[in-house]
């Protein structure tokens, strides 16, 4: 217990950060280019804090498994990021959007965290524009806003359907801005395979050369870990393909603690599941929940007869349709959470109401239709046109989609080959984002001295759910703003009175072992099964046991068949290749599906423990009698905090709790009705 | 409804490194979903060589699977990211293609993108020329002027926001005879004369972003306007126009 300090700082909720920033020491300019950090990621966060950290003159080695920064995840973001700028007048301040998401997440984050990082929201917008981030304008040539799940207030930035790409553009321009000055050393195609401890603190990774194939040992005083999400445990997920755990995972290993691994967001607007060939699932943007009306029809025969085709959704009259969110959620309606969103989807799939001839017949409408005609009729009003036809309203409403959503709605018939100006949208839950990660003190260190961790890979401030537009207001955070703060308290206490660590020390070369031996032994094994074969497996039972809603039976059944098919994973993969030849992608997947398969077992524990539902974890044994989360403050309001015992099995890990206090907002029921 | 399963001849481009040379290799794909994406349908062929264990399975890279990251490439049919416009090959689906047609799958082709195995290239010349000046020399620190005291009309916006949509996948380069880079080039440019904040380095920026291009041995554009019909994020070629007055006018 005693290793665990989040090291809030006392005083005022709004003045927290502000003295806290003030006690920080400091490292002065003439020593930060002596000091070497290494960065593991150049998604958002990994990004603003390498171009950060390079700019304060540190030494900044950056590590990235695409071929180039500007690839990493951060760049599929669609919808937008929050700030609580009130440029809409809507009564926005950063006490509402602090409140927002301490209630989005259910009340299972800590307060002075989320505080700080509304503080912050608005200072990124402002750096944004000025790196040139292409924001969405209105006419007069201010900032445009739009709404996203969970709020009632117009916050979210946004630059179309794009807005991961242009921030992280942003980003990746101002860490090659420092490239070029030779402060940044970029290592692309290099993958993280060991975090490198010494005498407690972290001061070095072991990483492969993903073209050479080569072992490389880098030192450095201090390690950040921006490495991203975890779920792709799941396979089907919105995530890249190449997002894995294992920098996170081999952190895990050597001390770092993980926390609330059971929180898995599950987003509510996916392109539904169409082929047992599908390698990912595509994610449309929650913005359109804004014009979007949510529906399943009213009446069984009717939902059969739309999968089998024989009808179409414009044949159900409008009393036939059930719009489901706008009933049950009168106040929020379309724009609830997506934990709500998500669960009344499967609630209405499940009761045989979904829209998708697939094999589980899982879909619902998202239907555009409403906002066309309203759009249109708008229009035609500005521009004068008198009695317009049904025709132009159509054209004109349509034409006002396109200029807010063309190109989400052009991917979406790329992929189903239906156009969703004419029909609408089929879309239902998939596996999102991850809430959980690494642990780690207000000042972003995790429990290892030294390293960091940023980010979705770590697990502050979203809670039990993310809202939508806030992972990538608190990548941004973490690593433009809060990082480069903090982190000098650590370097300057401990590192600068430190010799330079050498890449001989015994404990590179243990880390170097067992790095090698793992990749001997996948090379060696020679078994009868892919590592898809085993990811895919896998992915089944997390997602129907330890998916959208989860049940005592149903996770301790997973956690025996995840042990089970982990062993069976070690006797039987088969991953082509020899030790010298360089470019394997097969030994790039089995590195981090065994990572998973260890990670997957973790979340189903921790999922088991919390007998309570808040937030994106449901327990089907604790719900209202209207089938809502039923939250239990009086046991569960803690972050579970997991320790791997060394040289022990996984299930023999010790759960460590933080509690929560909440002293600036008053618990209550999380109610969107 | 659904269309039957497809059957292909696949003529894929096999080359162990970059020392060693490369050669087509023929290889049968059946029962193809026509719902399934191009890279889908060649995990489907690399399961197949996986389990036959007689080689190694195709490398290619991909990552987003969502048309945004820019990471997957291949030239198919002799069109970069194949026969669609404006999509990306992970965007690309089966249902393009006719059952029993022969797909010739190749990687980019360009000095400047060195193959590194099978259909992998290496694109990190993109990269050195955004460092060598794509980018407003902002500090990030956050002490900025409010994002609205930059006021922008909305038709600049707009403009410098279609510009900033390259993912930098290179298509550009792979389709151009000569292998010039002036669209993707041209992209950023034109982002930053776009907005307010890019005018303080405006000149610098031109001049050593074409310095750069040509250092790295992308040819000249002679107008053929192919890259605009291949990039699958329809940047126009006006931008190439636009690249050219701005690189004179930095000259003066
Ligand atoms: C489709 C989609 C849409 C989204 N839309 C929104 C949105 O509209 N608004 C919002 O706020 N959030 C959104 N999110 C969530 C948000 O995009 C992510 O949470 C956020 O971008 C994560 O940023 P990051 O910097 O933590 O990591 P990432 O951007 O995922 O970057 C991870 C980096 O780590 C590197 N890496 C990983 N493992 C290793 C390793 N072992 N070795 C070396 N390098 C490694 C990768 O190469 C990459 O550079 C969306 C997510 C998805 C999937
Ligand atoms: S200009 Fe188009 S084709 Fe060229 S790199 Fe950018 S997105 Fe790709
Ligand atoms: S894989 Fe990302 S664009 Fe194709």
């Amino acid at each position: 217990m005693l290793k665990l300090n989040s090291k809030i700082p006392s005083g005022e909720l709004s003045q927290k950060w502000t003295n806290h920033k003030s006690t920080l020491k400091l490292v002065s300019p003439n020593n930060r280019s002596k000091i070497e950090i290494i960065v593991i990621g150049t998604g958002l966060s990994g990004g603003s804090t390498c171009a950060s950290l390079a700019e304060l003159g540190y030494k900044v080695k950056v590590f990235c498994y695409q071929d180039s920064p500007r690839r990493a995840h951060s760049v599929a973001a669609q919808g937008g990021i929050n700030a609580s700028k009130n440029y809409k007048g809507d009564n926005d301040s950063v006490y509402q959007l602090f409140y927002d998401t301490i209630k989005g997440g259910d009340y299972r984050s800590r307060e002075a965290n989320v505080y700080r990082l509304a503080e912050i929201s608005s200072n990124i917008i402002d750096q944004c524009v000025a790196q040139g981030v292409p924001f969405a304008r209105d006419y007069a040539g201010y900032l445009e806003n739009r709404s996203f799940g969970g709020t009632k207030v117009s916050r979210t930035f946004y630059a179309k359907g794009q807005t991961g790409q242009q921030l992280l553009l942003g980003c990746y321009s101002a860490m090659s801005r420092q490239i070029g000055k030779g402060r940044i050393k970029m290592y692309n195609r290099h993958e993280m395979l060991d975090l490198v401890v010494i005498e407690g603190a972290a001061r070095g990774i072991i990483a492969r050369n993903l073209i050479s194939g080569e072992i490389e040992r880098h030192t450095a005083h201090a390690v950040i870990i921006a490495s991203g999400g975890y779920g792709n445990v799941f396979f089907l997920s919105t995530n890249a393909m190449g997002a894995n755990a294992s920098a996170i995972w081999k952190v895990h290993k050597k001390g770092g603690f993980f926390a609330n691994p059971c929180y898995t967001q599950i987003h509510p607007t996916c392109i539904p599941v169409h082929g047992n060939y599908q390698s990912k699932l595509t994610l449309m943007s929650e913005s359109l929940r804004n014009d979007g009306r949510i529906w399943v029809p009213k009446k069984i025969e009717d939902a059969i007869s739309i999968r089998n085709g024989t009808k179409s959704p414009e044949d159900l009259l409008e009393e036939e349709k059930d719009y489901y969110l706008e009933r049950r959620y009168p106040s929020f309606g379309n724009l609830v959470p997506r934990d709500v969103a998500s669960r009344a989807a499967k609630e209405r799939c499940d009761k045989g109401l979904g829209i998708e001839n697939n094999e589980e017949k899982e879909g619902v409408f998202l239907d555009f239709s409403y906002s066309i005609k309203q759009y249109g009729i708008e229009k035609a009003n500005e521009l004068g046109i008198k009695n317009p036809t049904f025709v132009e309203i159509k054209k004109l409403g349509e034409s006002v989609m396109e200029s807010k959503y063309g190109n989400l709605f052009h991917m979406y018939e790329k992929i189903t080959n239906k156009n969703p100006y004419k029909n609408p949208m089929k879309i239902y839950p998939a596996v999102h984002y991850t809430m959980g990660g690494l642990w780690v003190d207000y000042n972003l260190m995790s429990s290892i001295k030294g390293c960091y961790v940023i980010g979705e890979a770590n697990f502050s401030d979203h809670g039990a759910n993310r809202l939508g537009a806030s992972a990538l207001m608190q990548g941004l955070a973490d690593g433009y703003f809060i990082l480069p703060y903090t982190i000098a308290d650590y370097l300057s206490q401990y590192v600068v009175h430190k010799k330079n660590i050498s890449t001989k020390h015994i404990e590179f070369d243990n880390s170097e072992k067992n790095v090698k031996d793992r990749i001997k032994r996948f090379l060696h094994n020679n078994g009868d099964f892919s590592v898809d074969f085993f990811h895919k497996e896998l992915g089944k039972i997390m997602w129907k046991y330890v998916g959208m809603s989860r049940n005592h039976k149903g996770l301790s059944e997973s956690i025996e068949r995840i042990q089970e098919l982990r062993d069976e994973f070690w006797k039987n993969i088969y991953v082509p290749g020899k030790k010298n030849d360089g470019f394997n992608s097969e030994l790039e997947k089995a590195e981090r599906v065994a990572d998973f398969l260890e990670l997957g077992e973790l979340i189903a524990m921790d999922a088991l423990n919390r007998k309570e539902s808040c937030g994106s974890h449901f327990r089907e044994e604790y719900q209202t009698k209207e089938g809502e989360a039923l939250r239990d403050d009086i046991h569960y309001k803690y972050i579970s905090v997991w320790e791997y015992q060394k040289e022990k099995l996984l299930s023999e890990e010790i759960m460590h709790k933080e509690n929560l206090s909440f002293n600036f907002v008053k618990l209550q029921s999380r109610s969107y009705k | 409804m659904k269309k039957g399963l497809l059957n292909f001849t696949l003529k894929i481009w096999r080359q162990k490194n970059n020392k060693e040379k490369g050669k087509f290799k023929t290889y049968r794909i059946n029962n193809i979903s026509p719902d399934s994406s191009f890279l889908e349908m060649l995990d489907v062929l690399n399961n197949k060589i996986l389990y036959s264990k007689k080689e190694y399975p195709i490398s290619f890279d991909h990552d987003c699977r969502e048309g945004i990251c820019g990471m997957c490439s291949l030239y198919i049919n002799g069109r970069a990211h194949g026969p669609d416009n404006l999509v990306t090959t992970c965007q690309l689906h089966m249902r393009r293609f006719h059952d029993e047609e022969t797909i010739y799958i190749e990687p980019w082709r360009a000095k400047p993108f060195p193959v590194i195995k099978d259909l992998v290239v290496d694109r990190s010349s993109f990269d050195r020329i955004i460092i060598s000046g794509g980018f407003i020399s902002v500090n990030t620190f956050g002490k900025t002027v409010d994002g609205n005291m930059i006021p922008i009309p909305k038709e600049d916006a707009d403009k410098a926001f279609d510009a900033a949509t390259c993912i930098g996948c290179g298509a550009c380069v792979a389709v151009c005879k000569n292998r010039s880079a002036m669209l993707f080039v041209s992209a950023k440019v034109s982002q930053f004369s776009f907005l307010p904040q890019g005018q303080i380095e405006r000149k610098n920026r031109v001049l050593n972003m074409v310095k750069k291009m040509d250092e790295e041995g992308f040819g000249s554009c002679t107008n053929t306007k192919s890259c605009e019909i291949e990039c699958p994020k329809g940047i126009s070629t006006e931008y190439i126009s636009l690249l050219n007055k701005e690189y004179i006018f930095s000259l003066t």
